[in-house]
């Protein structure tokens, strides 16, 4: 009888080790995959039971096909594009060929921005807002975290503005820069101005607060080399204050970035950007039976480019931090 | 121009503000030091060793009297007054050889890059760095990072160097390796020299005058032990030295018995002790 039990218990071990060796490669691969799949699965089950004016909401299957469908369409409209640029060549030619005195004119492609387009304008409108604003926050989050009196000064205005949310903003925006960006031949237009400049009000506040904690927490020998050494303010700033709080710049630059991704496409759908944002109001309001899987193609892709811009910056993070030991994640 | 003392503290007190009134953290401090001499400051926890470095490094202000550095009143940190940081304090961010370069490119300003890089190699060499030139702070042990800190000090080229418990963070054989690296940079380059430490034999083997300093607060110098020891001194043969063994004595008698923190006199101090950390000296107890 004990012998009889002893075999099953010494391959029950031996499935033991087998599991911990799977278990080495479960982690980064299987573990991810299985919850895609339960995701996945979960969708498909709900979304047959969801039924709204503009049908059955998009499964899987829809969602798939109508990318496929925007990548053809953006294809399609390039090819047409190429055949209007010819056409204008040819007809300025032949004008040209026959009164050498007439000065051709050029027109762009008036057709109808594809899915791809109206990325790469969101990943402009909101890489222009993120500059524009991080250009203004490190500097005065410099100046807040080695300067008390500026903190405590500032502080008030910061806690006010942090909390609203872009769509509070925006109809101000839209009408200031009306009033104010008026120009014959406008190198922006109006709703890229409105879109970034909603974009860059939302972006301040992170890196601005990091940036000044950072600055105020600079090891104080470090500050004492600093003086020892006499440098002066802007080498102190460019030397000693700027390295230092590196990773809390970064840290402050990167929930910039995603806040600033997430009030874009909110900002794109009032101010009518042709990014986006612009797409899903368009679609809603176009309410054809393949409009919720379009949505969906543009909320999955408007996810992953948050995940890529991300990881950009970790990179870049990565890249500049002088600590390589440090983990970031 | 020579001065008769190099470095004068006269009548020097300090007061820090707080909000039941001003702390008197030390008062009617009295020193002169001759170019060239090593002098350590020794004194238990709280005493206002740092202060006094401080106040000479320009990194505080005395309340009352003042500093004198060759006959110029010392107001404000300055190169000349380089500092070694208790625990190194050098970049994180800048490669040892940069380390240093940063100092030399803040003193040397207006030489050529080949003299600036000379000079730096010239300073890493005095505290045998070279090898680890181009480590990183986080590359490199405690004690290769405090000899960069000193080699980064030295080569401001300071009328005084003034170090804040160089070796404190140390282990005991890393410790003795650097003492003797001071000793021989010292003799070399003849700085006059400020030391602070809590270690007995550390001060009685480097220094050419120990001053001991009485418990804060309004803490004061307590008695100035000038060590009439032969150099080059060898910490070996030295162990055996009556003489040595003898100025050792002084500094722990001073220590443990005229300045040891008295508890019976008031409660309101015996509870402040038990709140203290209490005082380690790293050498003699035994002797206590």
């Amino acid at each position: 009888m004990s012998k009889q039990a002893a075999i099953p218990l010494i391959s029950e071990k031996q499935k033991l080790v087998d599991f911990n060796k799977f278990t080495g490669l479960a982690k980064p691969i299987l573990l991810p995959i299985i919850g895609l799949v339960l995701f996945l699965g979960l969708w498909n089950g709900m979304a047959k039971n969801i039924d709204t004016s503009l049908g059955q909401f998009p499964g899987t299957a829809a969602v798939w096909e109508q990318a496929n469908v925007l990548v053809d369409e953006h294809y399609a409209q390039q090819a047409r594009a190429s055949e209007f640029y010819e056409r204008q060549e040819k007809r300025n030619a032949e004008r040209v060929a026959k009164d050498p005195n007439y000065q051709p004119k050029i027109r762009d492609f008036t057709g109808a921005p594809t899915f791809f387009e109206q990325i790469w304008t969101s990943l402009y409108t909101v890489m222009f807002g993120f500059v524009m604003a991080s250009v203004i926050a490190v500097p005065l989050g410099i100046v807040c975290g080695l300067s008390k009196s500026t903190y405590a000064a500032i502080n008030p205005l910061i806690q006010l503005f942090k909390p609203i949310s872009p769509l509070a903003w925006l109809p101000l925006v839209t009408m200031v820069v009306s009033a104010v960006y008026i120009t014959d031949d406008p190198m922006f237009s109006k709703s890229f101005i409105t879109s970034a400049a909603t974009v860059a009000l939302c972006c301040l506040w992170p890196t601005l607060i990091n940036t000044a904690v950072g600055v105020s927490s600079i090891d104080k020998d470090l500050v004492n080399v600093s003086k020892v050494l006499r440098l002066n303010p802007l080498q102190h700033v460019l030397k000693i204050v700027m390295p230092s709080s590196i990773p809390a710049i970064f840290t402050g630059l990167r929930l910039s970035l995603g806040i600033g991704w997430m009030v874009l496409i909110a900002a794109e759908m009032l101010a009518q950007n042709p990014g986006l944002g612009k797409f899903v109001w368009d679609e809603f309001q176009n309410g054809s039976s393949e409009s919720l899987a379009r949505i969906m193609v543009a909320v999955l892709t408007i996810g992953i480019i948050g995940f890529i811009l991300d990881r950009l910056m970790l990179q870049l993070q990565k890249w500049v931090s002088w600590d390589k030991t440090a983990t970031l994640r | 121009m020579t001065f008769k003392h190099q470095l004068e503290l006269t009548q020097v007190g300090i007061d820090f503000p707080t909000p039941k009134g001003p702390f008197t953290a030390l008062t009617d401090v009295n020193l002169r030091i001759q170019k060239g001499e090593f002098i350590s400051l020794i004194g238990h926890s709280g005493c206002g060793k740092s202060t006094v470095l401080n106040l000479v490094a320009g990194l505080n202000q005395a309340t009352t009297g003042g500093v004198i550095l060759e006959g110029q009143e010392v107001n404000e940190p300055g190169p000349e007054r380089a500092v070694v940081f208790q625990n190194h304090s050098l970049l994180p961010w800048l490669s040892a050889y940069k380390n240093v370069e940063l100092a030399v490119k803040q003193t040397r300003s207006g030489r050529s890059k080949k003299e600036i890089k000379d000079w730096v190699e010239h300073n890493l060499e005095l505290v045998h760095m070279t090898h680890a030139a181009d480590k990183l702070p986080s590359e490199i042990s405690g004690g290769m990072k405090q000899r960069v800190g000193i080699a980064r000090a030295l080569a401001m080229q300071p009328k005084v160097l003034l170090m804040d418990e160089p070796f404190g963070a140390l282990d005991a054989l890393t410790r003795a390796h650097l003492q003797d690296s001071v000793m021989e940079i010292h003799s070399k380059l003849g700085n006059t020299v400020i030391m602070i430490t809590h270690d007995v034999d550390e001060a009685v083997l480097l220094s050419d005058r120990i001053v001991m300093m009485t418990n804060g607060p309004a803490a004061t110098i307590g008695e100035i032990l000038p060590i009439e020891l032969q150099r080059p001194r060898n910490r070996i043969e030295l162990a055996d030295d009556a003489k040595y063994n003898h100025y050792r004595h002084e500094v722990l008698k001073f220590l443990y018995e005229k300045q040891r923190k008295v508890e019976s006199v008031d409660s309101h101090r015996k509870n402040k002790q038990k709140n203290a950390s209490p005082v380690t000296l790293k050498t003699g107890s035994d002797k206590e």
